[in-house]
Parts: C-alpha cells; sequence; structure tokens
C-alpha cells in the first residue's frame, strides 16, 4: 500500500457506527461532570495536579491545580473503570495490545505532555471542552496540533515504517 | 492561554453553595467512568486507530470528536441556561481563554508527539482499564513532560 493515497479502503474501513457511539459517550462523560459540578473536564491537567503533592515549586502550588487535584484523579480513576467496564461488556477475548515501539510511547509521551500542559489542553481540552465551548483559541490550538500530528505520522511512517 | 474561571456568585447573584467534596469525587468517577468507556468503545484507546486517522486511513476520529463536541456543546451551552447552578451546587465554570504563544506553540508540540505515538493524556490512562500495560509508557513520558513544563514555567 503507497503511502501517497487518501482513504484506499473507504473512510471508514472498520464500520463507522461505534465511532459515533463511543463520541457520545465521551460527550456524556464531560456534560455529566459539567452539569453536575459547574467542572471543565479536559484531561491533560491532571498529569499537573498530580505533581502538586510532590513538588514544592510555586508552579505546582497554585491553587488552581491543588484545588482541582483530588477531583481530577478521582476523574482519572473512572477513565480506567470506564475501560475495564467496556473489556467485561464487549467481551473481549484478550487484554488490548499496543503494538507501537517503546521509545516511540515513552519520547511521544514526552512531547505530547509538554505541549499539552504548555498550551493548557489537549484532544479533550481544547478538542473536546474548548470547542463546545465555542472558544477560538481552543480552535487555533485544535488546528495546530492537527497539522503537525498529520505531518509527523506520516513522516514517521515513512521513515521507520510503524 | 485557557484557564479555567469559578465564579464565586451563581447567575442570579446568590453567593455559590459549594458542593460536598465527597460528592464532586463521586461525580468525577462517574463521569470519568463514561468518558472511559466512550474512549474504549470508539477504539481511541488503540494508538493504532488513532495512527490510522492521522495517515489518512480511517476517518473514525472525526466522528469521536464530533460526537463528543455535540453533546458537549448542548451541556456547556443551555446547562447555565436552565440551571441557576450545578446539580450539585457551586457555580458553573467558564473556559476563559486567549490566544497566545504558548497556545499555539504548546499545540504544536503536543501534535508532534501525538503524531510520534498515537497516544493522548485521556486515553493512555484508560487504556490501563482494558489492560494495554504498554500504554504505561506513554504516561510516564507524559508526566515527566508535564513536570519539565512546571519547572521551567516562568510563573
Amino acid at each position: 500500500m503507497t503511502t501517497g493515497m487518501w482513504f484506499p479502503d473507504g473512510a471508514f474501513p472498520l464500520g463507522w457506527a461505534h465511532y459515533l457511539a463511543g463520541g457520545v459517550c465521551i460527550g456524556a462523560g464531560v456534560a455529566l461532570l459539567f452539569l453536575c459540578t459547574g467542572l471543565i473536564g479536559g484531561m491533560s491537567t491532571v498529569y499537573s495536579s498530580t505533581w502538586s503533592w510532590f513538588v514544592r515549586r510555586p508552579f505546582f502550588q497554585q491553587p488552581s491545580l491543588t484545588g482541582s487535584r483530588t477531583w481530577r484523579l478521582a476523574y482519572a480513576g473512572g477513565l480506567v473503570l470506564g475501560a475495564a467496564a467496556w473489556f467485561v461488556w464487549s467481551g473481549q477475548s484478550a487484554w488490548v495490545a499496543v503494538n507501537i515501539p517503546t521509545w516511540q510511547l515513552f519520547v511521544g509521551g514526552l512531547l505530547v505532555g509538554y505541549g499539552a500542559r504548555l498550551s493548557q489542553g489537549c484532544t479533550s481540552g481544547h478538542g473536546i471542552c474548548g470547542l463546545a465551548s465555542l472558544s477560538r483559541p481552543s480552535l487555533v490550538a485544535v488546528l495546530t496540533f492537527m497539522a503537525t500530528a498529520f505531518v509527523t505520522a506520516n513522516v514517521v511512517w515513512r521513515v521507520v515504517g510503524a | 492561554m485557557a484557564s479555567t474561571i469559578i465564579p464565586t456568585l451563581t447567575r442570579d447573584g446568590a453567593p455559590a453553595r459549594k458542593a460536598s467534596p465527597l460528592a464532586v469525587v463521586c461525580a468525577a468517577v462517574a463521569a470519568g467512568a463514561l468518558f472511559g468507556f466512550g474512549l474504549a468503545w470508539s477504539t481511541m484507546i488503540r494508538p493504532e486507530v488513532v495512527l490510522s486517522f492521522l495517515r489518512f486511513r480511517d476517518a473514525g476520529l472525526m466522528l469521536v470528536m464530533g460526537g463528543g463536541v455535540a453533546v458537549t456543546m448542548v451541556a456547556y451551552q443551555l446547562g447555565p441556561r436552565l440551571l441557576a447552578r450545578p446539580l450539585l451546587g457551586g457555580a458553573f465554570a467558564l473556559r476563559a481563554a486567549i490566544l497566545d504563544r504558548p497556545t499555539v506553540v504548546g499545540a504544536a508540540i503536543f501534535g508532534i508527539g501525538w503524531g510520534l505515538c498515537g497516544v493522548c493524556p485521556g486515553p493512555a490512562i484508560a487504556g490501563l482499564g482494558a489492560g494495554s500495560y504498554e500504554l504505561g509508557w506513554a504516561i510516564a513520558g507524559i508526566g515527566l513532560g508535564a513536570l519539565l513544563q512546571g519547572m521551567t514555567a516562568r510563573k
């Protein structure tokens, strides 16, 4: 298969319903948090707020981090529970395996963590919460990370083949 | 830069009665569980699926984002209009964002990392619930990246 062709097997070679249903569930989770508590639930902040228990530096002692670290960690715990519930419900026969090289996961993760915190949002913070807030800065952030992600993923594909 | 502002007065001018911390934690677990179920169902916990979107092989991620944004938008736009305060107390937060350099530079760096590994912050955590222990490497990277950002931040 050549790397230049767009959607050679159609737009949804694995079907489309599970994507839409899963997306609606994700939105329902963010909506539930907001309607119950008024909180905006992006996911990248938990990686900073959790450090606030261990790192004394003033940056990590900002009220926005120390004041939200408990519910953010609970929210992250809920993610694990929800995915485990899906695992049972969908009757998977084996753990979901990830076949991306370790160095790619780790180095990619470093950039994801640094960039998301510098930008103050990720695919859920800018993508879902920001766009749903009709936030122009979030729209710019989404278009920016989509563009660099498209370029990176395709360059890596050609160079590493993975 | 995007940040969250939590008003101390509700829309009708009354002081915001804070929700009990335990109730907030319970709501966060329930909301997170729905979120995690959705991430797993939509296969966003599999980096290979995310990368196949970024390589123009499967447009599914657009449906995930579209579905997620549509439902959230209804809640964000109608909730504060129909309810004086959130169901458990407190006040509706506003996502106040201004467009500045760190927002754009950070997003560009985030995208490079996302394009390299196909993992973003939420799915990295959720995937553990489906047994994808390899994602621990991504979580370690994201955690260290967040630490590095905080240690080098000016304020």
